[in-house]
């Protein structure tokens, strides 16, 4: 087989070989481990389910969850719940995104203004943000707006608490040169503070989709008639646990793929740069 | 002739709650159009501030810069005397390449023209870092980086460079090179220079005249001027002169005050 390690290099001595092949012998140690730990899990729970040693009432069962899917792709819906807790979650990862960058930008531009609004920042950083969820019911009403909202609020705070204080990490001397240039403060904050912040944008950028995931699960927990987060608590009500653990499992893999999408960025952004 | 940029009994103080810190008294100073002048003293004592208030970054609190007989607010925008200021590390920004990086300063001062950029194509040329114009910095050598900032800094055609010990980050062989190399390109576009640094030796090999300032709260301790037969082109054999070894010891006597070291 081709190993593009060895490629390059022509004369690989033995003990490269032998390193390389350990290498790939522990990778594949690693991802069979993976799968088998997967599949062991699975297997031990279904056999629990159906030899009864927990009730499937309570705990359901691969296969059940494997049948209400089916059930949930043949009436479509999957589509709706998926498909709404989805745009929430991206609509307010948006706007936190924005919202918080702009915030940094202007806290950074004008000093005086982030020493009077730390206080603030930090109260609304540390208040448990599902304590505001009841508010946001009577002012907004339920629905997608009221949900988006409890998404934006969750992350938003500490998203901006965070880009601040790396906008400030910035080396001073690299603005010095800025204004040595000509330049003012605009130009600085154009110029160096935002370029040089792209790697903990894009970090940022990670922890928000997991918090706009919560912010948005809890809203529709209080005030949906459709998504995941609303299945999750319908579900719990009426003892439909099928409902509860598929609907909890979908979540897994939007999270999973949120995560990627942005560590792909984040890959594309460190082999430009 | 008017000089190009003449100090006036500058003095400038750091304030912080607990209390006021000294760090210029009453500094007299000017600099000939043309002229390489080094400014040399115990580290600490203000040096830096003074170039800042040059630049015209620090207001000083008492006194007046005036540049060729005009103080700053005389001047319209567009006459000011340009400065050009090379800071202690290069500061290449490593998200743009090095011609992007070059070209920074005439993006802030809205300078992008044709004429502009060929100037720069041929400072890059000139200065063998042509073939790395799409480089990014981080691939580039101490000396090389250095060479780079110096044409971000000439790019914008300044009529007075303020060098901030520009080669106290490289190590001792490029540094000589490097610090020839750069002196060598400054006599040669006749631009007036200011170089600060700690190290005499440098100061003596490059600089017409040095400038000796004390201890913080600096004032002008002492003014040399520096004369060699010889060409400065080669920095080595001009440090094994006598006159170097003269002036030299003229200047250790001056900073220590005449008192042993040890």
């Amino acid at each position: 087989m081709a190993n593009p390690y060895t490629e390059a290099a022509t004369p690989v001595s033995v003990r490269q070989e032998e390193f390389l092949r350990a290498h790939h012998r522990h990778h594949h140690m690693v991802t069979f481990g993976r799968f088998f730990l997967f599949f062991l899990f699975l297997g031990l729970w279904e056999l629990a389910a159906r030899l009864s040693w927990i009730d499937s009432f309570f705990f359901s069962s691969p296969s059940g969850i494997l049948l209400y899917l089916g059930q949930m792709f043949a009436d479509h819906s999957i589509y709706s719940h998926t498909g709404i807790t989805l745009l929430e979650t991206i609509v307010s990862f948006l706007l936190v995104t924005v919202l918080s960058l702009l915030s940094a930008m202007l806290l950074w531009y004008w000093g005086s203004l982030s020493e009077v609004l730390e206080p603030y920042l930090v109260v609304l950083n540390s208040l448990p943000k599902s304590a505001l969820a009841p508010l946001l019911i009577v002012w907004l009403g339920t629905g997608t707006d009221t949900i988006i909202v409890a998404g934006i609020s969750v992350a938003v705070f500490g998203s901006i608490i965070s880009l601040y204080t790396g906008f400030c990490q910035t080396d001073a001397e690299m603005c010095k040169l800025i204004y040595t240039l000509g330049g003012n403060r605009k130009d600085a904050l154009c110029k160096v503070i935002l370029p040089s912040s792209i790697p903990l944008i894009l970090s940022n950028m990670k922890v928000n989709i997991g918090l706009s995931l919560v912010g948005v699960i809890i809203g529709e927990f209080l005030a949906a008639r459709r998504g995941l987060g609303y299945l999750i608590i319908y579900g719990s009500q009426v003892f439909q646990l099928n409902m509860v653990i598929t609907s909890i499992i979908i979540l897994c893999l939007i999270a999973m793929a949120f995560y990627q999408i942005i560590q792909k960025t984040e890959h594309y952004y460190r082999k430009k740069y | 002739m008017q000089p190009i940029l003449s100090l006036q009994d500058i003095s400038y103080s750091y304030h912080s709650l607990k209390g006021e810190t000294p760090a210029l008294t009453h500094i007299n100073l000017q600099v000939s159009e043309g002229e390489f002048v080094s400014i040399v003293g115990p580290s600490g004592c203000g040096k830096s501030t003074l170039l800042s208030i040059i630049a015209r970054l620090l207001v000083p609190e008492e006194g007046s810069v005036l540049y060729r007989g005009l103080s700053p607010s005389d001047y319209c925008q567009d006459t000011v005397l340009k400065i050009g200021y090379m800071l202690q590390k290069d500061h290449l920004f490593e998200w743009r390449t090095i011609y992007q990086n070059v070209v920074l300063g005439l993006e802030l001062n809205h300078m992008v023209s044709k004429e502009n950029t060929d100037y720069i194509l041929r400072l890059l040329e000139d200065y063998g870092l042509y073939a790395f114009k799409d480089s990014k910095p981080s691939e580039l050598s101490g000396g090389m980086r250095q060479r780079a900032a110096l044409i971000r800094t000439m790019a914008v055609h300044p009529d007075l460079l303020l060098l901030d010990e520009p080669f106290s980050a490289l190590d001792f062989q490029t540094r000589l090179s490097v610090s020839a190399d750069i002196a060598s390109i400054i006599r040669k576009t006749k631009k007036t220079a200011i170089l600060i640094t700690h190290d005499l030796s440098e100061a003596i090999t490059l600089a017409d005249r040095v400038i000796v300032l004390s201890k913080r709260p600096a004032f002008v301790k002492c003014e040399m001027a520096i004369r060699y037969d010889l060409s400065r082109d080669d920095p080595l054999a001009i440090r094994s002169t006598k006159e170097y070894q003269d002036y030299f010891n003229q200047l250790w006597e001056v900073l220590t005050d005449g008192k042993p070291i040890y």
